[in-house]
């Protein structure tokens, strides 16, 4: 493997378009934790046009829901959640700033096209290492709707979070090419 | 009759969803090295040493494997010559998972009303329970946390006798290729065959449970189970969807007598953290 490029959270334009599909980075900075209802929410604030718990410009969202930390440590197991049941919301949320997303697995064509409308990125981490994850990432702080557990809306603190790019900003997909040689049958 | 206290049920429950969720079964973390050695892309190769280096952090640091703990799926083979006392037996399972996924720091996954409100029901439970009534007196009680990655892309067609073996190959490369990355590969799939829409999609649930390495008792279906696993390795898919030659570690079938006018197949996948423990009371 390469070795991982190191960027920055939350993503200026720059970096967001730089990121190319195949590409492994390692992410410093703070991101977003949010999966299924905090989406609903988000986008529910916006449908009613409630200002939304946090400003999504520029931010990279995880999709996320750790286990609870055990004393002494800043989260639990913390691996990423499948991506595409967030499709349904996500074109909404990257017109209103947001600037990259880690997941694993598939994305709609949809969510293809608002990516490279506004410039956006799809990154994967390894879907399953929830233990090996969660030591890059050095706080957790629920910013909203604490009574959703582990799908609250949370604000977390990383270094060197390990994710490989799989959808870039140009919509080149790392899933395809990336199987495409192996495929026999 | 011997007399089983509800409390040993639930002692034992308790013990198994810690154990189950922070360490990974010993045939399935000797699978993932296996394949790290053999997988020929690089980036799959990666993935595997990841996933080796997680499932060791977990049993050291007895954390979770995966943060999806899952719903609990208990596979409880009740001895007919006992007799539970101080307790109901439902009550007795909930009360370890409670338990267990409280005082072992795992997520809590489980919504008491899937359509409406949604409420987290803050504990995991209720568990989802299969029970059989076996001779003896003794129950032996399995824990399969069963994350919703894999298990949204379970699958059941109603095929019909003509669909033959083509038609089962077809479902099973179907499902895997339609979970693909969002499954978390490496699997395990378990695929059910025969008996009527419920009894295929029990019987692929117990594949999906079983132990990596075991094969069915019977010589045809354990051949298909490596023809199976050698077609779906052939899909490209590799760890993670990235691309490589272990889509799968290995695939199990379990199947039933069945109508003479029917094939079901069912497939239930499980991801790389393929967890499972046992208990015997």
């Amino acid at each position: 493997m390469a070795e991982p490029k190191r960027i920055r959270a939350p993503f200026d334009d720059e970096t967001a378009r730089s990121l190319r599909a195949g590409d492994s980075v390692l992410v410093s900075g703070t991101i977003l934790a949010a999966r299924d209802a905090a989406h609903k929410r988000l986008v529910e604030c916006l449908d009613k046009g409630e200002k939304l718990p946090v400003d999504l410009t520029g931010q990279v969202v995880y999709y996320v829901g750790p286990t609870p930390a055990k004393p002494g440590h800043a989260i639990g197991s913390a691996g990423p959640t499948t991506a595409g049941r967030m499709d349904a919301y996500t074109p909404r949320l990257i017109r209103e700033g947001l600037k990259g997303m880690i997941g694993k697995g598939y994305r709609k064509p949809e969510v293809v096209e608002a990516m490279k409308e506004h410039g956006v990125p799809y990154l994967a981490a390894v879907g399953g290492a929830g233990a090996l994850i969660a030591r890059s990432i050095k706080s957790y702080t629920v910013l909203a709707w604490p009574e959703l557990g582990p799908e609250a809306l949370a604000l977390m603190e990383v270094e060197d979070f390990p994710a490989i790019v799989v959808i870039d900003s140009l919509g080149c997909n790392y899933y395809e090419a990336g199987q495409k040689p192996y495929r026999k049958i | 009759m011997k007399e089983v206290p509800a409390k040993a049920i639930t002692d034992a429950v308790a013990a198994l969803a810690i154990k189950a969720c922070c360490r990974l079964p010993e045939e399935m973390a000797e699978a993932l090295e296996k394949a790290r050695e053999t997988e020929p892309s690089a980036t799959g190769g990666d993935v595997l040493d990841q996933l080796v280096r997680n499932a060791q952090i977990a049993a050291d640091e007895e954390v979770p494997i995966c943060q999806d703990t899952g719903l609990a799926v208990v596979f409880a083979d009740i001895g007919q010559d006992v007799h539970i006392v101080g307790g109901n037996f439902e009550d007795a399972i909930n009360e370890g998972v409670r338990r267990g996924y409280v005082d072992g720091y795992l997520r809590k996954s489980s919504v008491a009303e899937p359509l409406f409100e949604r409420k987290n029901t803050g504990d995991n439970t209720p568990a989802v329970i299969h029970v059989r009534i076996v001779p003896g007196d003794k129950i032996r009680i399995r824990l399969a946390p069963k994350g919703a990655g894999s298990e949204n892309k379970s699958v059941l067609k109603m095929l019909v006798p003509a669909d033959g073996i083509e038609g089962v190959r077809k479902v099973v490369l179907d499902a895997v290729e339609t979970a693909g990355p969002n499954s978390c590969p490496p699997m395990v799939v378990g695929v059910g065959i025969g008996g009527n829409m419920e009894l295929a999609c029990l019987c692929a649930k117990r594949a999906a449970a079983r132990d990596v390495g075991t094969h069915n008792e019977d010589p045809r279906y354990a051949a298909f189970e490596d023809e199976l696993l050698e077609m779906v390795n052939k899909s490209g898919i590799g760890p993670q969807g990235l691309g490589g030659e272990t889509t799968a570690v290995a695939v199990n079938v379990e199947w039933a007598p069945t109508h003479i006018a029917s094939l079901p197949c069912a497939v239930n996948i499980n991801c790389h953290a393929a967890r499972h423990a046992e208990a015997v009371i």
